[in-house]
């Protein structure tokens, strides 16, 4: 896996050697395993190991989930109904998935603001958090397109305005929506493109996990300090990290254990408290529900889809510079996409030379800044489209643009870091005292 | 690591607020006590029961309950009717049976593994998840607080409608619409269904309007959930073990990592 010096998979019996000639699995899982890892990872970096199994919780309950469901509007909602009163096991099954969704965004969210804490995604890792953000993209295209499947009245009309936005681009949008839906509206042939690509992107999720993975294991894991693992050699490295194994997994696996404990909590005692209960009325596309809501973990890019009405100047002022061609709604759009793309692009709009945010006396400010806004776009996206939640989400929407393409940028130029440890194996040991003996 | 917790908590908050907030302008949602309420709740067979009686001698005269399969009728953790009541009950419904006079299709008296009926009036909805579907109803401010705390949900809301006509009247394009205070908008166009009284039950419980409104929303809360105790049983058989195992592993991390973190020494 290159990177890190360390030592490698050593086959030892004749079918060992024999194995490892025709096929290096086992060395492959070694290195996976053993890769030295920054000894002094605080609690935030425990999401990767929860998210991993968000995944396979995911991919497991939806497969058994599948093999009772049947995806045609005649009979979407009466299955998942059969799913939770005839099945065996079936409304676990069901809840866990359900809620298996938010764990999953709960944990992405956790991992990204992290990520953006620490500045996991400067050089050299920009390739982690580019696929980082792909597999977020589709977690959220899977994530809606599966609340689509049990056809109750939020799935319907939460697909009807969300495949809406795509008619909002000029010129192509409405064929282009009408690709998507399979016909004008949202309906049969919708129910079924949507069930096949929920059941696809999972394991096109699952791949990009691996390259993501795969990408980190190269450059070596981020650690709280952002100072680089010394390479010089293996003893030099040694003093910095721990194996992955048992250091890190047996502290991954505690953590996953407290929040799973929350998460069955959750699921056996208020399954249905984060979903929106008009989704248990069959879809009706003759009746609109009064608000037409995502589910949360969509609230904050759904805010900053709204944000932008016909009165803010700089929707105006896009309008009157494009002839028209922007208006509220494409705008509105792009601002949405933009507001990912923009996250998408901070390895490179983050100019400062220090990674982490403990460094930073001026970055922590914005950086919490930015976490509360985050929290105030999630809370005002759920607020109706009235005063005066149509300013403060047009605030929070625009502070989410400024701290990336404004203040990211310039913090490095103005900012004066504070001094950082010349190694992680300082920081560790002024937190617990100098360790006896090197590990092994 | 208290951080995190505490984003996570604030985060976790936040947004279950913003689901709850959607369910549109509440009614007026009283507080009731169920016996379900709660991580250990659980129903309360002979509610159970006298709510089947209300809803079969009431409430099916217009709503139906299509998605309840009448065997569950005799599962364990809800009514828990012997098989023999079971089959009797089903028979007094007629079901559509497209198999009989060979392939034409004709009426039979329903049998355990068929559904309750449908609704037999067209506006009437189906009262098989009503209990779920207006679980989100419940403040301050459709916060959703009180349904964290307190357990408000649909239930209470069904309590609610049925207990809070006002006995006003008005017409609109030939419609009745009768005023209740508990319904989004204040104005309903059932009528009052009913006033207390309506059943007699055979063990002699108290039927007036509140006791049986109780009955009725606790079995339409069954009808909902009908696995609401085995799932709480696996959720707390589910934290019990992960309490333990998390106790464990902690342990094991801790003796793990102390050779690497030494003595603490600040």
């Amino acid at each position: 896996m290159g990177g890190i010096p360390h030592d490698h998979y050593e086959p030892k019996a004749g079918w060992e050697k024999g194995l490892a000639k025709r096929l290096p699995i086992v060395g492959l899982l070694y290195d996976t395993l053993m890769i030295p890892t920054p000894k002094n990872l605080n609690w935030m970096w425990i999401w990767g190991i929860v998210l991993t199994f968000c995944l396979a919780l995911q991919i497991i309950t939806g497969i058994v989930l599948v093999m009772h469901y049947t995806p045609h509007v005649d009979h979407a909602f009466a299955s998942v109904e059969h799913i939770m009163r005839n099945v065996n096991g079936g409304h676990m099954l069901r809840y866990l998935h359900q809620n298996g969704a938010s764990l999953f965004f709960v944990a992405v969210y956790a991992h990204i603001f992290r990520g953006l804490y620490y500045g996991s995604y400067k050089a050299p890792r920009e390739i982690t958090w580019i696929i980082g953000m792909l597999i977020y993209l589709l977690m959220m295209g899977t994530a809606f397109m599966g609340y689509v499947l049990p056809w109750g009245q939020m799935s319907f009309w939460g697909a009807t305005v969300i495949t809406g936005l795509f008619g909002a681009i000029p010129f192509i949008g409405e064929p282009i929506q009408t690709w998507l839906l399979g016909g004008p509206a949202v309906d049969n042939a919708t129910l079924n493109r949507f069930f096949s690509l929920h059941y696809l992107l999972p394991f096109v999720i699952a791949a990009l996990v691996a390259l993501h993975i795969w990408a980190f294991h190269t450059t070596g894991n981020n650690n709280p300090t952002g100072v680089e693992v010394r390479r010089g050699s293996k003893a030099e490295a040694e003093k910095d990290t721990v194996p992955f194994w048992p250091y890190f997994v047996i502290k991954d696996l505690f953590a996953l254990a407290v929040i799973l404990a929350v998460f069955f909590a959750i699921v056996g005692f208020m399954p249905n408290y984060l979903g929106h209960p008009d989704n248990y009325i069959e879809a009706n596309p003759l009746a609109t529900p009064a608000h037409i809501v995502p589910e949360w973990y969509f609230l904050p890019f759904y805010a900053i889809l709204r944000a932008f009405t016909d009165e803010v100047w700089i929707v105006q002022f896009a309008g009157f510079v494009t002839g028209g061609i922007i208006d509220a709604k494409f705008f509105g759009v792009l601002a949405m996409f933009g507001a990912i793309a923009v996250m998408a692009l901070a390895p490179w709009l983050d100019t400062s030379s220090v990674r982490s945010g403990r460094y930073r006396p001026m970055f922590k400010w914005w950086f919490w800044l930015l976490v509360i806004d985050f929290m105030v776009l999630m809370w005002v996206g759920a607020m109706p489209a009235e005063e005066p939640f149509n300013t403060i989400s047009l605030i929070a929407s625009t502070y989410w643009f400024v701290y990336f393409l404004v203040i990211l940028p310039l913090l490095g130029v103005i900012e004066k870091p504070l001094p950082q440890p010349d190694t992680i194996e300082e920081d560790f040991n002024d937190h617990y005292g100098k360790s006896a003996e090197p590990a092994e | 690591m208290l951080k995190t917790i505490a984003i996570s908590a604030v985060a976790a908050l936040g947004l279950s607020a913003g689901a709850a907030f959607a369910a549109g302008k509440a009614g007026e949602v009283k507080d009731v006590d169920f016996s379900f309420e709660g991580p250990f709740g659980t129903f309360d067979q002979a509610q159970l029961q006298r709510g089947l009686q209300v809803y079969t001698e009431i409430c099916a005269g217009c709503h139906g309950l299509q998605y309840v399969p009448l065997r569950t009728l005799g599962d364990e953790g809800g009514p828990h009717f012997s098989e023999e009541e079971v089959i009797a009950y089903s028979e007094q419904f007629e079901v559509w049976d497209p198999e009989l006079l060979d392939g034409e299709g004709d009426f039979r008296p329903a049998v355990p593994t068929d559904h309750f009926p449908a609704s037999a009036i067209r506006n009437a909805p189906d009262l098989s998840l009503m209990a779920k579907a207006r679980a989100g109803f419940s403040g301050p401010a459709g916060s959703g607080i009180n349904q964290l705390v307190k357990g408000m949900g649909g239930p209470e809301y069904i309590y609610s409608l049925l207990t809070s006509y006002t006995g006003e009247e008005k017409e609109e394009a030939g419609t009745i619409f009768y005023e209740n205070k508990a319904f989004p908008g204040g104005w309903i166009a059932m009528a009052p269904p009913l006033y207390g009284e309506d059943v007699e039950f055979a063990d002699g419980h108290e039927n007036d309007l509140s006791h049986i409104s109780k009955d009725v929303a606790a079995f339409l809360t069954w009808t909902a959930e009908p696995k609401l105790m085995a799932r709480k049983q696996a959720g707390l058989t589910a934290v019990i073990f992960l309490t333990i195992l998390s106790v464990l592993l902690y342990l094991t991390n801790k003796r793990i990592w102390a050779p690497i973190k030494g003595k603490k020494n600040s």
